[in-house]
C-alpha cells in the first residue's frame, strides 16, 4: 500500500514538473520579457539592467529550475499589466471561484441523482425518455449558450435576478464570501445554475447507467422477492451501490469546473480567477497565464491522487497497477 | 507456380457484390433505417451543411462585403414583426448586415474548422498511438507521459493557451488571416490524446496476432504493417470518437471566439456572432444573439445524436 502511494506521489511530481515545464515554455515563447514591460523611455542600460534582476541572461535549464523553486513557494513573479505579485491577485479571485463551484457542485449533486434514479426506474415512460433527450441536449449546449439564455430569461425578460457582478460581498479575513448577503447569495445563482447544468446531465447520465446494471442484480431482485418495498430498494439498496462513482466523478471535476468557469465568469461578469485568466490573456500577461495553469494543474493533479489512492484502499485489487 | 497460387482463389470466391449492395446489406443500415433519432439527426445535419456550403448562392447578401451593408437597416427585426423589412427574413445587427446570411457564412466556418481540427488530431492521434503500440518501450512511454500532462489540463485551457502562445508567435499582419489554422491547431492539440489511447490499446492486441506475425516474418515493412493490416482494426471505435469529437471541436472553436480569442469579426463563424450579439442583449435587439444561438445548438445537437446512436450502434455488447 505504501509502495503505491509513494509511487503515485513521484508519477504525480512528474506531471506536475511537466506542467512547469509547459509553463516555462510559454514564457519563452510568447516573446522577450523585457520588451513588454518596457516602454520608449526605457534606456539600454536599463533594459539590461531589467534582463540581469529577471536572470534572462542565466542558462535556460537555470531558469527553468528557479521557476520550479519559485513556483513551489508560491512566487510566480508580478504581473505585466499593473505590476502586482501575481499570487496576491489570483488569491483576492479565488474566493469567488471556489464558491461559485461549490454551489455549482452542491446543485448537480441534489438535481442531478434524483433525476438519474428517476430516468432509471421509470424507464420507457415517456418523461424518463423526454428527461433522457433532454440530458443530450444538455451535454450539447456549450455553457456560454446557457448563461446567455438565463440571462435572456431571468434578467431582460422578467428582470428578477442580476445578470451579472458579484453583489455585496462580506469579508472575513481574506477570504470574501457573497453568501452572507442577499445581494450577494441573488447574484449567485444565475451564474451556479448555468455552470451545474453540463454536470447535471452527466451526474444524471451516470446515476441512470449505474441504476439499470444494479436492478439487474440478484440482490435487488431477492430484495423484491422478500417483499420490501419498491422505495426502500431503490433508495437504500440500489443507490447506494451507484453512488461511488458518482462521488469518482464529482471529486475529478472539480477541476475542470473550476477551467470551465473561465467561460461562465466571463458571461456573468464574476470577479473570480477565470476572468482574472481572460484578462491576462487578452494582454499577454504571461506571468499571470503561468500561475493560473499551474495552479489549476496542480488542483486537477491532487484531486486525481487521492480518487486513486481512495480507490486503492478500497479495492486491493487496484494497487498493483 | 505463383500463377496457380494467385488464381485458385479466384475461382473459389463468388463475385463481390456491389458497395451499394454491400451498404444495404450492412447491420449498420438496418440499425440506421430502424433508428429515427439516426435518420432526424443526418437529414438536421446534412441541410445544415448543404445550406452552409451553399451559403454564396442562397444567402441574400454577402456579409463580408461592406458595400452591400446599408447603415440605415441596421438592427431591423425579423420579418415577422412589425418592423420587419424583406429580404431581412431574420433581421439585421447594428451595421445594417442581414442575420441570416451571416448565420450561414458563419456556420461554414464553424464546419470547416470543425472538420479540420478533427482530421489533424485524428492524424496526430492514430500516428502516435499507432507508433506507441507496435514499437513499445521508450518512445511509447514517452508519447503516454506527453498524453498524460495533455490531460492533465482542462481541455479548454489546453486550446486557449495554445491559441494564444502560437498567435503571439505570428507576425502582426498574418493573425487575422491565420486565425482559423490556429484555431485548427489548438483545438486538435488539446483532443488528439483520446485517439492515441484507442489505437494504442488496439494495436499492442492486433501486434500480437497471428497475421501481424507472418507479415512480420516475410519482412514486410514496418511502416505498411502499421498502416495497412492494423490501421484498419482500430477504425470502429475511432469513428464513433470522432464523430463525437466533432461535435465537441465545433463547441470548442465556438468557446475561444466567444471569449475572443478565436474568429475575429471581419470572418466570424457562429462563437464570434454570438459574442458580438450578446452586447446588444440589454438594448432589445435579442435577434442577433438568439439565431446564432438556435444555429449552433442544432448544429451540435445533431452531431451528438448521431454520435451516441453510432456510439450504440457499433456496440457488439448491445446487439
Amino acid at each position: 500500500m505504501l509502495v503505491f502511494i509513494v509511487r503515485r506521489l513521484i508519477n504525480s511530481v512528474f506531471v506536475m514538473l511537466a506542467v512547469a515545464m509547459l509553463a516555462f515554455l510559454i514564457f519563452q515563447m510568447a516573446g522577450d520579457p523585457v520588451e513588454m514591460m518596457a516602454n520608449e523611455q526605457t534606456s539600454q542600460a536599463d533594459r539590461a539592467a531589467m534582463r540581469e534582476r529577471l536572470g534572462l541572461n542565466d542558462s535556460l535549464p537555470t531558469q527553468y529550475v528557479r521557476f520550479v523553486v519559485n513556483a513551489a513557494k508560491g512566487d510566480f513573479g508580478i504581473s505585466y499589466r499593473n505590476g502586482q505579485d501575481v499570487l496576491h491577485l489570483i488569491g483576492q479571485r479565488f474566493p469567488a471561484t471556489f464558491e461559485l463551484v461549490m454551489v455549482a457542485t452542491l446543485i448537480s449533486l441534489v438535481v442531478g441523482i434524483p433525476l438519474g434514479v428517476l430516468t432509471a426506474i421509470q424507464r420507457g415512460r415517456w418523461y424518463a425518455e423526454g428527461l433522457q433527450f433532454v440530458s443530450i441536449v444538455g451535454v450539447s449546449l456549450p455553457s456560454f449558450v446557457v448563461g446567455i439564455l438565463l440571462i435572456l430569461v431571468f434578467s431582460v425578460i422578467f428582470g428578477w435576478l442580476p445578470a451579472f457582478g458579484r453583489g455585496d460581498v462580506v469579508k472575513i479575513g481574506w477570504w470574501s464570501t457573497g453568501l452572507l448577503t442577499p445581494s450577494g447569495r441573488q447574484a449567485l445563482i444565475l451564474p451556479a445554475v448555468s455552470l451545474s447544468l453540463y454536470q447535471i446531465t452527466l451526474i444524471m447520465r451516470l446515476v441512470r447507467a449505474e441504476m439499470l446494471e444494479v436492478l439487474r442484480s440478484d440482490y435487488v431482485k431477492f430484495a423484491r422477492a422478500r417483499g420490501i418495498t419498491r422505495a426502500r430498494i431503490y433508495f437504500r439498496h440500489a443507490l447506494r451501490n451507484c453512488l461511488m462513482p458518482v462521488v469518482t466523478m464529482t471529486a475529478m471535476n472539480v477541476g475542470a469546473l473550476i477551467a470551465f468557469a473561465i467561460i461562465t465568469e466571463t458571461v456573468f461578469q464574476w470577479p473570480g480567477m477565470g476572468m482574472l485568466f481572460i484578462q491576462a490573456v487578452t494582454f499577454i500577461d504571461i506571468p499571470v497565464m503561468a500561475a493560473y495553469l499551474c495552479i489549476i494543474s496542480f488542483m486537477f493533479v491532487v484531486l486525481n491522487m487521492l480518487v486513486d489512492i481512495a480507490y486503492a484502499v478500497i479495492d486491493p485489487r487496484l494497487r498493483t497497477a | 507456380m505463383t500463377a496457380e497460387v494467385s488464381e485458385t482463389p479466384q475461382k473459389i470466391r463468388p463475385a463481390r457484390p456491389s458497395l451499394f449492395r454491400r451498404i444495404r446489406a450492412s447491420d449498420l443500415w438496418w440499425s440506421f433505417t430502424h433508428s429515427k433519432t439516426a435518420m432526424v439527426s443526418t437529414l438536421l445535419l446534412a441541410l445544415l451543411i448543404l445550406t452552409a456550403a451553399l451559403a454564396p448562392l442562397i444567402a441574400p447578401q454577402n456579409p463580408y462585403d461592406g458595400a452591400q451593408l446599408d447603415m440605415w437597416k441596421a438592427e431591423l427585426p425579423p420579418l415577422w414583426q412589425a418592423d420587419g423589412e424583406w429580404p431581412f427574413l431574420l433581421g439585421t445587427d447594428t451595421q445594417g448586415r442581414d442575420m441570416l446570411s451571416a448565420i450561414l457564412y458563419g456556420t461554414r466556418i464553424s464546419i470547416v474548422i470543425g472538420i479540420a481540427s478533427v482530421a489533424l488530431s485524428l492524424v496526430i492521434g492514430m500516428s502516435a498511438g499507432l507508433v506507441s503500440g507496435y514499437f513499445g518501450g521508450f518512445i511509447d512511454n514517452l508519447l503516454m507521459r506527453i498524453g498524460d500532462v495533455t490531460l492533465s489540463i482542462p481541455t479548454i485551457l489546453v486550446a486557449i493557451l495554445v491559441s494564444t502562445v502560437v498567435r503571439q508567435m505570428l507576425p502582426p499582419d498574418l493573425r487575422e488571416v491565420g486565425a482559423s489554422a490556429v484555431l485548427v491547431l489548438a483545438i486538435a492539440l488539446s483532443a488528439w490524446v483520446q485517439y492515441a489511447r484507442i489505437v494504442r490499446a488496439q494495436t499492442i492486441v492486433e501486434a500480437g496476432k497471428d497475421y501481424v506475425q507472418a507479415a512480420r516474418l516475410i519482412h514486410v515493412p514496418a511502416r505498411r504493417i502499421m498502416g495497412k493490416h492494423i490501421l484498419p482494426n482500430t477504425l470502429t471505435p475511432i469513428l464513433v470518437a470522432a464523430t463525437l469529437n466533432f461535435g465537441m471541436a465545433i463547441l470548442t472553436e465556438a468557446t475561444l471566439s466567444f471569449l475572443g480569442i478565436g474568429m475575429p469579426p471581419s470572418q466570424p463563424s457562429l462563437g464570434t456572432l454570438i459574442r458580438i450579439g450578446n452586447q446588444f442583449l440589454f438594448s432589445g435587439s435579442w435577434w442577433i444573439v438568439l439565431f446564432p444561438v438556435i444555429q449552433l445548438c442544432l448544429l451540435v445537437v445533431a452531431v451528438n445524436m448521431l454520435g451516441d446512436w453510432l456510439r450504440d450502434a457499433l456496440n457488439p455488447k448491445l446487439r
